[in-house]
């Protein structure tokens, strides 16, 4: 379904050259590690709950090793070097000790011991791999058990109260009116805790927290909907800021079955340091890799910020890195829900043209991945009539360019949280357009020649003019100097950066010797 | 004429459109209960035009109405913002052409208060309600200089920066802590610089009165709700003065 006469050879120059940007990236993350990728480590070795506090163990007991003995060997030798010497074999209790003050870590300097240490701390995370395995496998049987959602696009609908047994009953409402993925959005602020919180929670500001308890109870509530309802209903969850890898370790270990996980988003909106970022990031798309987890890049956010005619190229150059990130970490392209958005100004002439352009470009750059499509947002007024109507076009452009999955735009964006008259009224504009034109593009081909498929060549060819410069500037350096939206974010500064270590010679990670 | 109704299609026809949800079952007694809501709202005759079954036990009406209040224009009391609202484009464009150089802005969570919700929501280009953060607005330069913050760390940074502007979030209030830290943090800026070379102070959280501002030896206070824009625009205002 070539619609757009895309020349193989410029977007084969465009993967190069994303390639060629990505590849010093990729080399960074894997000589350095961070405190949450020790912790994600950790989390799959067992170290469960937290402190009287609400300090989760596995920050209590990555700090002590890294006062010991420096985060540069990682956490697994010194931890399972210690959990021998005091004959435990709970790393939870060794945790608890160590916090207490009562264990010293090093890393053996007698080969038998390092080996044996090296061989514990396989065992444990391959036993947390194994839940994470067992959980895709659940996954797989239940959609055959249940059957999968009905059609393309799968239509994605979020949660926010703040309270996750209010979450719940909101949930599988809107899974009983429609929607075949659940969104639960996090509490505002929670991307820059470097901890994960414990347990159900009930406040959050402006969304609910991301807790392993939190995810167990709603993914319990929607198999009970699924069930009812005959069809698996996915739930979704942020692998994203400072705790990014132990995200998707829980994620894995509670079977979630999307996870937000962008590879500059952190860096740009959260002011996150771009070497933490890039070595989270690439740690938890390993994971995520493993556990069947498909991925929603951010590239929307971009245009919330820039001009969305303008800066066009720049959603498709980080739609190709973050493809490369992708595949080099181990997901596959089923596993890609890159991300793009409705959000040119509407007052702009030929602006659902546009619109119709971007987005099949993204669908003919990257035809096996399940594009995730954005409703507008930006332009989004209060006057919730006209908001309705934009809805509608965006919908229409992801019927007619076979988005992967939809999230519903709602006419209230920018007013309320979404009502409950708001959700259905939603859905009721996605099922029209579904219904009443979702196999047009069966129908629809662009003129050749016309201003659809030129404006997609005039933005590839934007997209393959910046790549050039980043792979002559390094990404690091255009992401310093500004490059991506207006953020400059030099590697040197940003949150996280103190969670960050090169490794040392005899740097050991458990889990990604298994995943690599 | 100060009296007015809303307006129809003729003048004084007093109609006007309104759409809810109730919590039941749709059937004719929901339907008598959304005519009763829309009489009691002054909705008289009401028409109720659409009803609507929605998840379980929910029932969405339009009812479109003649309301019987008046409007009386004179009578209308509205606080007014003793500073215009602008643009990013409006801020950005008046920065660059009357200071001629970016507006630097130094924020922090002073004291002892972890939450940086607040001067995140302000300050990170995420930013909040839809709208972007400081960090988005080309013509400022924004240090964000987190949580727990000392007080001579932030005069220091602020110095460093040559900041136009301080701005300090407080969400914590036990035992008015968010008093006493705004207190030290006034004193510490005018002990260290003379006035005129001082940044405008400015402090926001949800529990300050806005009011306060000169018993607390700053600016300027911001309550809850405050927008990145509002206080974006509030610098120019304070800083520069009218776009002309």
């Amino acid at each position: 379904m070539q619609k757009l006469g895309l020349d193989p050879t410029v977007v084969r120059r465009a993967r190069e050259l994303a390639a060629r940007a990505g590849q010093p990236v990729v080399d960074l993350a894997r000589s350095h590690t961070t405190v949450s990728v020790e912790r994600a480590v950790l989390r799959l070795a067992g170290v469960r709950g937290a402190d009287s506090d609400g300090i989760p163990w596995v920050n209590r007991l990555v700090d002590a090793v890294v006062a010991d003995v420096g985060l540069s060997h990682g956490v697994a030798v010194p931890v399972f070097d210690a959990l021998r010497r005091e004959g435990l074999d709970d790393v939870t209790v060794l945790a608890q000790k160590a916090a207490a003050g009562a264990v010293r870590f090093g890393v053996p300097e007698k080969k038998g011991e390092l080996t044996a240490a090296r061989r514990a701390a396989g065992r444990a995370a391959t036993a947390g791999l194994k839940v994470v395995d067992r959980r895709r496998v659940e996954r797989e049987r239940l959609i055959k058990r249940y059957g999968d959602a009905p059609r393309r696009p799968w239509i994605y609908l979020i949660v926010a109260t703040g309270d996750i047994f209010e979450d719940i009953p909101q949930a599988q409402a809107a899974a009983r009116a429609g929607a075949d993925v659940i969104a639960v959005i996090r509490s505002t602020g929670q991307s820059l805790l470097d901890y994960v919180p414990e347990g159900a929670t009930r406040e959050g500001f402006a969304g609910t927290y991301a807790t392993q308890e939190n995810f167990r109870l709603m993914r319990a509530a929607l198999d009970e909907t699924s069930r009812e309802l005959g069809r698996y209903v996915r739930l979704t969850n942020y692998a994203s800021g400072l705790c990014m890898p132990e995200m998707a370790v829980l994620a894995g270990l509670e079977r979630l079955d999307m996870m937000l996980n962008d590879s500059m988003y952190g860096i740009l909106f959260r002011d996150i340091n771009p070497i933490r970022t890039f070595v989270d990031q690439r740690f938890s798309r390993q994971v995520h890799a493993r556990a069947g987890i498909i991925i929603n890049t951010g590239e929307d956010n971009y245009l919330t910020t820039a001009d969305a005619v303008e800066a066009a190229h720049t959603v498709t150059v980080s739609q190709l890195l973050n493809e490369f990130f992708a595949h080099e970490a181990g997901l596959a392209d089923w596993q890609l829900g890159l991300g793009h958005a409705f959000e040119i100004n509407p007052e702009l002439p030929e602006s659902f043209r546009l619109e119709l352009a971007h987005a099949l470009l993204a669908r003919e750059l990257f035809p096996d991945a399940p594009l995730k499509w954005m409703p507008p947002t930006k332009h989004m007024t209060g006057d919730v009539f006209r908001g309705n109507l934009l809805d509608g076009f965006f919908n229409l452009v992801g019927a007619l360019t076979g988005q992967g999955i939809l999230l519903v735009g709602m006419m209230t964006e920018a007013v309320v949280t979404p009502w409950l008259s708001d959700r259905d009224i939603a859905l009721q504009n996605v099922r029209y357009v579904l219904n009443g034109a979702g196999n047009l593009h069966e129908d629809f081909v662009p003129a050749p020649g016309g201003f659809i498929q030129s404006r997609a060549h005039e933005v590839l060819g934007e997209a393959v003019e910046l790549l050039e410069r980043i792979v002559d500037d390094t990404l690091l350096e255009a992401i310093a100097d500004g490059t991506f939206g207006i953020m400059k974010r030099p590697a040197d500064r940003g949150k996280g950066l103190d969670g960050v270590a090169k490794h040392a010679e005899d740097y050991f990670n458990p889990v990604t010797e298994v995943l690599a | 004429m100060t009296i007015v109704r809303p307006y129809g299609d003729t003048t004084g026809d007093g109609m006007v459109q309104v759409s809810f949800t109730l919590p039941l079952v749709h059937d004719k007694r929901a339907e008598g209960a959304a005519v009763q809501l829309a009489n009691k709202m002054g909705l008289d005759p009401a028409m109720l035009v659409h009803a609507k079954p929605m998840g379980e036990g929910f029932t969405f009406f339009v009812v479109y109405g003649r309301v019987n209040h008046l409007v009386d224009t004179e009578k209308v009391q509205v606080v007014e913002r003793d500073f215009p609202l602008l643009s990013a484009k409006e801020i950005n464009a008046v920065i660059k052409r009357r200071l001629r150089r970016r507006l630097s802005v130094v924020g922090a969570c002073i004291g002892t208060d972890a939450h940086t919700v607040g001067i995140d929501a302000i300050l990170n280009v995420k930013g909040i309600a839809g709208e972007k953060g400081l960090e988005y607005y080309r013509e400022l330069s924004v240090t964000n200089m987190g949580a727990q913050v000392s007080v001579p760390d932030l005069v220091e940074t602020a110095r460093a920066q040559k900041a136009d502007a301080v701005l300090v979030s407080q969400v914590v209030t036990q035992r008015d802590a968010h008093l006493h830290n705004t207190r030290a943090m006034s004193a510490a800026f005018r002990e260290a610089m003379p006035a005129g070379k001082r940044p405008l102070l400015i402090v926001g959280g949800p529990r300050f009165d806005e009011l306060m501002a000169a018993e607390l030896g700053v600016d300027r206070i911001f309550g809850r709700g405050t927008t990145p824009r509002e206080v974006a625009s509030y610098l120019v205002h304070a800083l520069i003065g009218a776009p002309k």
